[in-house]
């Protein structure tokens, strides 16, 4: 099934920071978003997850198949790695959570509190709550931050993995992983700074 | 669901958790009391409902901040609200796991505690119900209030500005019940009106929560 995004509008703290985005994703596709800082990749992954409602446009296909991969992990730092996972996995109705472990390299670590993991560890934990999901579309922001190379190729292959398997993927890096992807570059979408369409609710608080 | 319940209980019961802060501060409200109140005894039997369902009520706000902002700071509310589990049957859950660890030891604790501000003896059955019957109300209101506040930079006091004024009428029944029960006197019409609230908070405030929830991960 293709996600489909259609002349989307999507707006941080009221200020539309994109406009007119377009975009499509067959499955078994991945699109990398490009752009600097602030440019609104966050903020159009959270839209496309469902996070928050866009100011117009339309996102077709995401309902329910999406996994987000945030900045943050998940991770409860007072449960271990695998308690963490299973219970990811319960939530999203799965049960098995050997694939996950393997794939980022986590069976030593299976049985450490998350809170004594390294920066390293606990993204590559995170990453593997994507696995466990079992969603067809992942949204991952910024997935290899404080990852090292081993680690990067690891996650690699579980996307190249995912992608084999029909799954599809849209990634805001700014690394090059070696992965057969479109790129959409979001500077042309950036909105008018001066383009005031949602009026925020935030002047209140 | 039960994925979740079983977290957060074992996120409780864990060190850091908090589970057990509320029921030592319920104590120690109690121990007080009579230091500052005097040692008459009829008197301490007479305010007793009253400082029992106040201290229980103060107990419970003791952990409400912590109920979403642990979740809110490490992402896991992102990743719950796009799970396919209901965000309002999420919360409920939570409201749950929070009466659990919170509401139900004061509950428990309750009648002990009543010994030491000569709570009468007809009081003790009935200071249980009123407790059992009033306490998820606390939590549910607690979740709303969270829900409310999450994200908001020590949101804890706001939080407690929110929610005192929403507990008023569970104290209001809740303490009378306790009190007509300890002086001998019919106990049904506050028990009712306070089953009636929980009840009530129970069905409606998921819902609130949830959505003042969505409003606040924007």
């Amino acid at each position: 099934m293709t996600l489909l995004v259609q002349n989307l509008t999507v707006a941080r703290g009221g200020v539309p920071v994109l406009t007119g985005v377009t975009l499509r994703l067959d499955a078994g596709k991945a699109l990398i978003l490009r752009g600097p800082n602030g440019a609104g990749k966050t903020t159009l992954l959270r839209t496309i997850a469902g996070l928050q409602p866009p100011l117009r446009g339309t996102i077709d296909g995401a309902e329910d198949r999406v996994a987000y991969g945030a900045h943050a992990d998940g991770l409860k730092a007072m449960l271990s790695v695998s308690e963490n996972l299973r219970f990811w996995a319960r939530v999203y109705g799965e049960h098995d959570i050997t694939a996950a472990l393997a794939a980022y390299a986590l069976e030593p670590l299976r049985d450490r509190l998350a809170g004594t993991l390294s920066a390293g560890q606990k993204r590559r934990a995170g990453l593997a709550r994507l696995m466990v999901t079992q969603r067809p579309v992942w949204l991952l922001d910024e997935p290899t931050v404080s990852l090292d190379t081993d680690a990067v190729a690891m996650f690699a292959g579980a996307v190249d993995a995912h992608l084999a398997g029909g799954g599809s993927a849209i990634l805001a890096t700014h690394i090059d992983l070696g992965l057969q992807a479109e790129t959409l570059d979001l500077t042309p979408y950036r909105a008018a700074p001066d383009a005031r369409h949602g009026a925020s609710d935030e002047a209140f608080l | 669901m039960i994925a979740l319940l079983l977290r957060d209980l074992r996120l409780a019961l864990r060190a850091g958790g908090g589970f057990g802060l509320g029921l030592a501060f319920f104590l120690i409200l109690t121990v007080l009391v009579p230091f500052s109140v005097g040692p008459q005894s009829t008197l301490l039997g007479t305010i007793a409902p009253g400082i029992l369902w106040l201290g229980a009520l103060l107990a419970c706000l003791l952990s409400l901040d912590r109920l979403l902002a642990l979740d809110f700071e490490d992402g896991s509310l992102d990743v719950l609200a796009t799970a396919p589990i209901p965000l309002e049957g999420a919360l409920a859950v939570k409201g749950l796991a929070h009466w659990i660890t919170t509401g139900l030891p004061l509950v428990v604790a309750a009648p002990a505690l009543g010994v030491l501000l000569n709570l009468p003896g007809a009081g003790y059955g009935w200071l249980v119900v009123s407790l059992l019957l009033g306490t998820p109300a606390l939590s549910m209101i607690g979740v709303f209030g969270a829900a409310l506040t999450v994200g908001i930079k020590r949101g804890g006091l706001l939080l407690s500005l929110l929610v005192l004024p929403l507990y008023v009428p569970t104290l209001i029944f809740g303490a009378e019940a306790a009190r007509r029960g300890a002086a001998g006197l019919d106990p049904a019409t506050p028990l009712l009106m306070l089953t009636g609230l929980s009840l009530g908070c129970i069905a409606l405030l998921p819902f609130a929560a949830s959505a003042a929830l969505r409003m606040n991960l924007r």
